[in-house]
Order: structure tokens, then sequence, then C-alpha cells
């Protein structure tokens, strides 16, 4: 299977874009409209990736991020589900449990209705299926980590020795005695 | 390399190769006994580790199941990862931060000064802090303890500066980088610490003591250590009389071998050391090896812990450097008047992004807990180190169904807070957001416990057989030639990190069974 991801095209957008599905040979392949992200999915049909995409935001929102790191926690979810027929039922049951709880499909409901939909099902396999696959995933995402500032791998530059560790100024500066000098 | 036979009956087998093994190991070579060092976990050197927070939790952890029951929130959130213990040679000095911090003198007679609290299974160590004492000065020369020995702290990161910054101004006196077996200066053919965070990661500089690259490699050197790794030790085994004969374990590919042995040490951690013992359980022993007193598994601690995270207005990127950076100790004492018995240290903690993720408030989710987690760059972080009542109730005990890839029954951790415990870790997180705030925090975050890092006491020492499982050099009562040698032989938890405790222990343990198999009364 070949996985379809332009990140450096997607760096030039963090447009949030309607996807259009395309199917080819038992393979669902969903892309913005932009172009900016698709997905490759072998156990998820498009409908269900499409309320995967919108959950996976809804429970862990930023507005800062485009759809593309989510889309990439729905393509795990998706891999895992294949290997694992009783995953992939939890996740087929969930999505349809989501659009019978008010009679109304669930990605037509408003943000608050939607996430009202969530709390009423937090205990649910299903639920806790998709929270724990985006908790660790999406967060788990080197490239998402600049938006939160976070650094990642120091070893490999040295570490933070001389690229500040304790340079935040702004706080009092440590006597000697407490916080000795960095060795010469 | 040594390789002895299986039907060798004069070596000393160790079980774990962590703190208590690895040193124990590294201490009877270095005197010419003969050591066996089994480790169920695989061999890992510096380059190898990551600094990648869950691809190192999987290259490192412990991760064969266990289940949890209780009313601590671990249960809940992590009911298979009642702990973050490792399965590697080095075992949790891989994963360790470095504090080094000797027990205060009244923490050994706990009983005695505290007196009777409800519900509590206090008692008093056979052993004071000056019996322990030059131990604890070869265990800090070893390790190469910060501000011992002439080594100079180490320079504080952010982390450090924000928590320094706010104890000042709160009035707090002991306040510094810590006691840290971490080189701030090039030691022992070992780098200085380069502040690349992911201590708990494995050390990359290899600037923080592990057995790993320290004891191990010693005891290599001297021609006597036979170490097995991916080798799980699954039952000791007894003759007739008693008497401890051997070790069953598994090796790599599941077959099994039986090693003789003069002597058995375990040094597992506090959760799989008494699951050994309920595992070897026999005919003569139904209740388990070393089970006379009913006390294996028995008063588990972990430390009263939990985090306060706070985030400011500038930034603080709490990752660069060090995880453990700094120390609050004003709150270490007992000081009945605060409403609870026994202290609590306060040291700085970071976590990566994906780390804090899992363990901020775990369960949460929805636009609030995400918008907490975008304050990531201004947030810093301390963990609270406190001292836990022993209770009977607090026990691992052997899953009465479930059965790992041996056969072997899995291990159960059930913990309850007591309400000293409780009553502590309120007047930390107070003290602890009391710090940041006027530090200049503009949110506070009380994170409940992780997964236990200290696990403690499943198989305490005790000045009388009935109270205990071993003796005040962690001979078992009933074994005289089978030892504890890690964490779960500790009376009570006391409120300083255990590793150098335990060093300390190990190289006191050595001392004495060397002494005692010269006397040939082993």
């Amino acid at each position: 299977m070949k996985k379809i991801l332009d990140r450096r095209l997607f760096l030039r957008t963090t447009a949030t874009a309607a996807a259009t599905v395309a199917a080819a040979g038992g393979t669902t392949v969903i892309a913005a409209s932009n172009g900016a992200w698709a997905m490759t999915l072998s156990s998820f049909d498009a409908a269900t990736a499409r309320v995967l995409l919108v959950m996976t935001r809804d429970l862990f929102p930023h507005d800062m991020l485009g759809d593309v790191y989510y889309a990439e926690v729905v393509e795990s979810l998706d891999k895992k589900a294949e290997a694992d027929p009783g995953l992939a039922k939890t996740i087929e049951t969930g999505v349809a449990a989501l659009d019978r709880a008010t009679g109304v499909p669930w990605l037509q409901l408003s943000p608050g209705g939607r996430t009202e939909v969530l709390k009423s099902i937090e205990k649910t396999p299903f639920f806790q299926a998709v929270k724990g696959e985006t908790v660790v995933g999406l967060y788990n995402n080197k490239l998402v980590w600049h938006h939160f500032g976070y650094q990642g791998s120091s070893a490999e530059f040295g570490g933070y020795l001389h690229r500040g560790f304790q340079d935040a100024g702004w706080t009092l500066e440590p006597d000697a005695e407490a916080s000795p000098p960095p060795p010469a | 390399m040594a390789r002895y036979e299986l039907s060798d009956d004069s070596v000393v087998v160790v079980i774990g190769s962590g703190a208590g093994g690895g040193t124990l190991a590294n201490e009877l070579c270095q005197k010419g006994i003969k050591v066996i060092l089994l480790e169920a976990g695989k061999r890992l050197s510096p380059e190898e580790f990551v600094n990648d927070e869950w691809a190192a939790f999987v290259q490192t952890a412990w991760l064969d199941k266990r289940t949890t029951s209780g009313s601590w929130r671990v249960a809940r959130d992590f009911p298979n990862l009642p702990a973050w213990i490792c399965k590697t040679v080095g075992g949790s000095t891989v994963h360790w931060a470095g504090a080094s911090l000797r027990f205060q003198p009244h923490e050994f007679k706990t009983r005695t000064v505290y007196g009777e609290i409800p519900g509590a299974t206090l008692l008093d160590w056979p052993i004071g802090y000056e019996d322990l004492e030059p131990y604890y000065d070869r265990a800090e020369k070893k390790m190469g303890v910060t501000r011992t020995n002439g080594i100079p702290g180490l320079p504080g990161n952010n982390n450090f500066r924000v928590m320094y910054t706010g104890a000042k101004r709160l009035g707090y006196k002991t306040v510094h980088t810590g006691r840290m077996a971490i080189n701030s200066r090039a030691r022992d053919g070992r780098s200085h610490c380069l502040q690349i965070g992911f201590c708990f990661q494995g050390c990359k500089s290899a600037a923080k003591w592990s057995t790993l690259y320290t004891e191990i490699p010693a005891a290599e050197a001297t021609g006597k250590l036979d170490l097995r790794t991916e080798c799980q030790a699954l039952q000791i085994q007894h003759d007739a009389a008693g008497k401890i004969t051997g070790v069953l374990y598994a090796d790599k590919d599941g077959r099994q071998h039986l090693q003789k042995a003069r002597i058995v040490c375990i040094a597992c951690n506090s959760i799989e050391s008494p699951r050994l013992l309920l595992n070897s359980a026999s005919s003569k022993y139904p209740d388990g090896l070393a089970n006379s007193s009913g006390q294996v598994g028995r008063n588990y601690m972990r430390h009263t812990t939990g985090s306060v995270y706070a985030t400011f207005d500038r930034p603080v990127y709490m990752f660069r450097g060090t995880t453990m950076a700094g120390i609050i100790q004003d709150e270490a004492g007992h000081d009945p008047k605060r409403g609870f018995a026994g202290g609590y240290e306060l040291e700085t903690l970071s976590l990566g992004l994906p780390f804090l993720a899992a363990f901020l408030d775990p369960g949460a989710w929805g636009r609030e807990f995400s918008r907490k987690l975008e304050g990531y760059a201004h947030m810093a972080g301390m963990w609270i180190v406190g001292e836990d009542m022993p209770q009977a109730s607090n026990r691992v005990t052997l899953h009465p169904t479930e059965k790992d890839r041996f056969g072997l029954p899995i291990p159960n951790v059930h913990f309850d807070d007591h309400p000293n415990d409780i009553a502590m870790r309120a007047h930390a997180y107070r003290q602890g957001a009391a710090v940041y705030l006027a530090a200049g925090a503009r949110e506070i975050y009380e994170v409940p416990p992780y997964p236990s890092t200290h696990n403690l006491g499943t198989n305490r020492m005790s000045a009388r057989p009935q109270d205990g499982v071993c003796n005040a050099f962690g001979q078992t009562w009933d074994h005289k030639n089978l030892f504890i040698s890690d964490g779960s032989q500790f009376t009570t938890g006391a409120a300083e990190n255990p590793t150098l405790t335990i060093v300390a222990l190990a190289i006191r343990q050595a001392d004495y069974l060397a002494d005692q198999m010269a006397k040939n009364a082993i």
C-alpha cells in the first residue's frame, strides 16, 4: 500500500479542507480538496474515516494544527483495525452509535452538539480506543512539536548545555552555591 | 567473562541487574566471589538509547502484563501499568533521574518517632543511620554524587530557576540543584552532563550513574561475573531441609534451565521480587518461600507522590537539561504540626510533550485540556516525593487466573492511600502551588501520581522474624542462603528517592555475604 502524504505541501497551508474520496482496488483514499494531504485506508470506509477525522480533532482540538496530523492518527488506527478484526468491529459499531445518539448524523451536529454526544459515550471501548490512539499518536508526531515549543531529541546537538538550558532570564539568578556554573 | 556450569553449586546467583543486584554482583566479584547475574532484559548501550519518550518506553520498560486494584487512580488510568520500571541490563538505573539523598536518621525508627498510626504497619528498621553511614559514604563515592566528595553541584536549568525563584520568595532555605549521581565534571571514565534531558530514557552521554556501564563492566573485568541476559527467573528451589539449592530460569528462547547455587540473592524490584517468592511455593512452603511471617508482598509502598505544573508569562522550556534539576528540602522533616507524620521533598521534574499529554490529566480530553497543553513551552514542573505509610493490605499478590507466557501467575498490585498520605499530598500540592505562584504562575495544575517508579517494602527487613521477611542484612529469616537485595527490603520508605539507600544496602550486604562465606556460615 502506498501512503500518499505530502508534508512539504502541508507546510505551506493550514487549510482545513473538505475531503474528497476515491476508491481503488479495495483501498480508500481521502484527500484534502487543496491537495495538502491524503490518507490511504484499508479497513475503514470513507464515511467512517471522515467521522474519525472530526472526532480526533474534537477530542484534542488545536486550531494551529491542520487536518493532516489528525489524518495520520486515523491512518494509524486503520492499520491497527486491519490487523485486529475486534477493533475494526468496535470502530464500526461506535461510529454507527454516534449517528444514532441524537437521530441526526453526528457530523451534521454543531461542535457543541458533537461534544455532548462524545461525553455521553466516554466509557465505551470505541471512545477509549479512539482517544487512546489520538492522545499517543497526535502528540508523538514530531511534526507537531514545534507548534508547542517542544524541541524533542537533543543528544545529536550536544544536548542543551550550550543551547539555552538556563536562558530564562526572567527568573531570579540563583547563587553559585545553589546552582554552580557549568564546566568550562 | 566467566561461564559457570549449571551444576556448579558454589556460585552466588543474583537475580536482577539494577541498583541492588548490579551493585551487589560487582561488590562480590571484586572480592573474588563467583557470581551469576540473571537479567530478564537485553543489554543495550548508551548509543542505542533514544531521545524519544514512547520509543524509549517500549525499549526499556517492563511491559509484561500486571493488574491493579485499590482506590489509587493509577488503577483506573493505567490498570495494567502499576509501575514504570525497567526490563533491561541496568534495570531501573537506566531510567532513574539520579537523585541520591541519604535517609534522615529518624526515618530508620518511624514507629518510635511517629508513634502508633491507625491502619499503618510502621516498624523501626533493624538498623540505624549509624549502621548505614559508612556505606552511604561508599555509595556516594562509587556513584559520584554531586555535593559529596568535593564534587560540585550541577548547573541549574530553567525548570530549576523557576523553582528557585518561587522557593526563595516563599522563604524556603534549602534549595539547590540536588545531590545527583550525574557527573557535573568528567569522572570515572564518563562524560560530564551535557544537559540533554531525557534522563528517564537512558542517558546517552553516560554522565548519569547506571549499573549498566559502571558496576557491570567493572564486575566483568574481574573475570568472576557470568552475566546471562534475557534470562528470567521462574522459581527458586530448595531441598528437604529448606536450604535453597538453585534457580529455575527461562532463556530468550523460552528454554528452561536449572542453575545450582550456594546462595541466591533476589533484586527484581518490589513487584517481581515478592512474585518470585510466591511463585516458588512448594509442598513444604505452600505460601511461598521466605513467607512464614505472611509478610511477603505486604506493606507495598510507592512514596506519596503527585506533581505540580504551572504556566508562566514567559517561556521556560522545562525539558531542556536534567529531568530532576533541583530540590526544595524544607518540608522533608517530621513536623506533625502540619497534620501528618513524615515529610516530603519537592524536586523539579519535566516531561516531554508526548508524556505530558498522557500524564497531565489522564483520561482528560476536549478544548480545555488542549489549551493547557498549548502552554507547554511556558510550563514548569515539580514532583512530590514523600514518605507513605506501610499498610498490610497494600500488597503484591498472585493473580488468581491470569498467567504469563511461562504459565506462571502474573502479579496484582493493590494500593489504597492512607489518610496520612492524603494529608501529606494535599499539603505538598498547596506548597508546590505557592512556590509557583510566588514565581508568577498564571495557572497551576495538580497532577495525580504517575505509575510507580519507587516500589518498596514488599519483603521488608525486621528485628523479629514474625514482623518481616528478612533480617538487617537482607537475609531471609526462613532460608539462610536466600537474600533480598533490592528496595523490597525497606522497612519504611522515608521521604527520599530510594536508589542511594538500595546501593548502600547492597554494598553492606556484599560485605556480610563475603564474611559469612569465609566463615562457612552459609
